[in-house]
């Protein structure tokens, strides 16, 4: 079969287009009312008093083993089969009530691939109290350039 | 008679000094942090079986770009830097991709799919603390032929800005 590479060189930026354009709706589903900024996050971790969330990262281990937010436990990419069944056996034993906060930053908030589908699966769930960390742009410029409380290794 | 060949000199000298400032002022531009220092070299697994030291490209202009097949950004840009491979490679370009993917797999299959015709090795959080931090992607590194950082950049470039850091070392660089 004879390919048009005229064809293939238009289509290909369409089909990026179109995968962006999802990704970015995905991320964006996110209502406001369940994301939290890293400044709040910090006043909660900072506070003395206060219900502390069990906090979750649901993105890459490159990323995760170079810096992450202290206390929080590593699960995996939501985005595939298996890190989102690692995430459902975390929390199924786990009163519904319990605030859990989920995070990622590999990318920009319109393109992170894992926090969308790890907020609905709890939802599904029945978690009523999850936050998820909105980071604009990445972990590194958003949390870690900011001075924010950070731990290495795994 | 004297007069106008100062005032031609003085002219020449001002066009001269002119064309300095604005060259200095694009490197300012388009390059972020560690300028000018030397990559720290690595040897890391390539997707084929081999290995990959960064250093035997000392003589070309690399392209560093660390990325991973889920980020939508790193895969709109990789049609990009097949062409530029392409493009470039008579003139001494070598891009070489660092995966920060936590798993080959999906690499090797992203690899043959997008018909990656550069170099793709598998990275590890030991390089990310070595370049800085890769605490988000895509991030990609501008090295000359020496081997110093002329550029980082965090983020989605526009690949004419690449492109022309890129041409901007390959017509100073005396391998050729």
């Amino acid at each position: 079969m004879n390919r048009n590479p005229n064809l293939m060189r238009l289509a290909l930026p369409l089909v990026f287009f179109i995968a962006a354009t999802c990704a970015a709706q995905q991320a964006d589903a996110i209502p406001e009312s369940r994301r939290m900024k890293p400044e709040e996050l910090v006043k909660i971790m900072q506070s003395s008093s206060g219900e502390k969330p069990l906090m979750i990262d649901v993105g890459s281990h490159v990323l995760y083993s170079q810096a992450h937010i202290p206390g929080s436990e590593y699960i995996g990419p939501a985005s595939t089969p298996d890190g989102l069944e690692r995430l459902r056996r975390r929390v199924q034993s786990l009163s519904r009530g319990t605030f859990i906060l989920i995070y990622c930053g590999c990318c920009p908030w319109t393109h992170c691939p894992n926090v969308k589908p790890a907020d609905e699966a709890l939802q599904a769930l029945g978690f009523s109290n999850v936050k998820v960390l909105y980071i604009a742009n990445n972990f590194g410029s958003d949390w870690v350039a900011k001075g924010y409380p950070t731990a290495k290794g795994d | 008679m004297l007069n106008k060949k100062l005032l031609i000199g003085f002219a020449a000298l001002a066009v001269v000094f002119l064309f300095l400032l604005a060259r200095s002022r694009f490197r300012e531009h388009h390059s972020q942090g560690t300028q000018q220092s030397l990559a720290p070299d690595f040897v890391l697994p390539d997707i084929n079986g081999g290995n990959l030291r960064l250093s035997t490209y000392r003589g070309k202009v690399v392209l560093l770009d660390f990325w991973a097949t889920w980020c939508e950004p790193c895969r709109e840009e990789t049609p990009h830097f097949v062409e530029l491979q392409d493009k470039y490679r008579d003139q001494g370009l070598q891009i070489i991709g660092v995966s920060m993917d936590d798993d080959a797999a999906p690499v090797r299959q992203f690899h043959k799919q997008f018909k990656v015709n550069y170099l793709v090795a598998m990275g590890n959080a030991k390089i990310g603390e070595l370049y800085g931090g890769i605490l988000g992607l895509p991030i990609a590194f501008v090295i000359a032929p020496d081997g110093s950082i002329r550029a980082r950049h965090d983020g989605a470039v526009k690949v004419d800005v690449i492109e022309a850091e890129i041409r901007e070392l390959l017509a100073t660089n005396p391998a050729r």
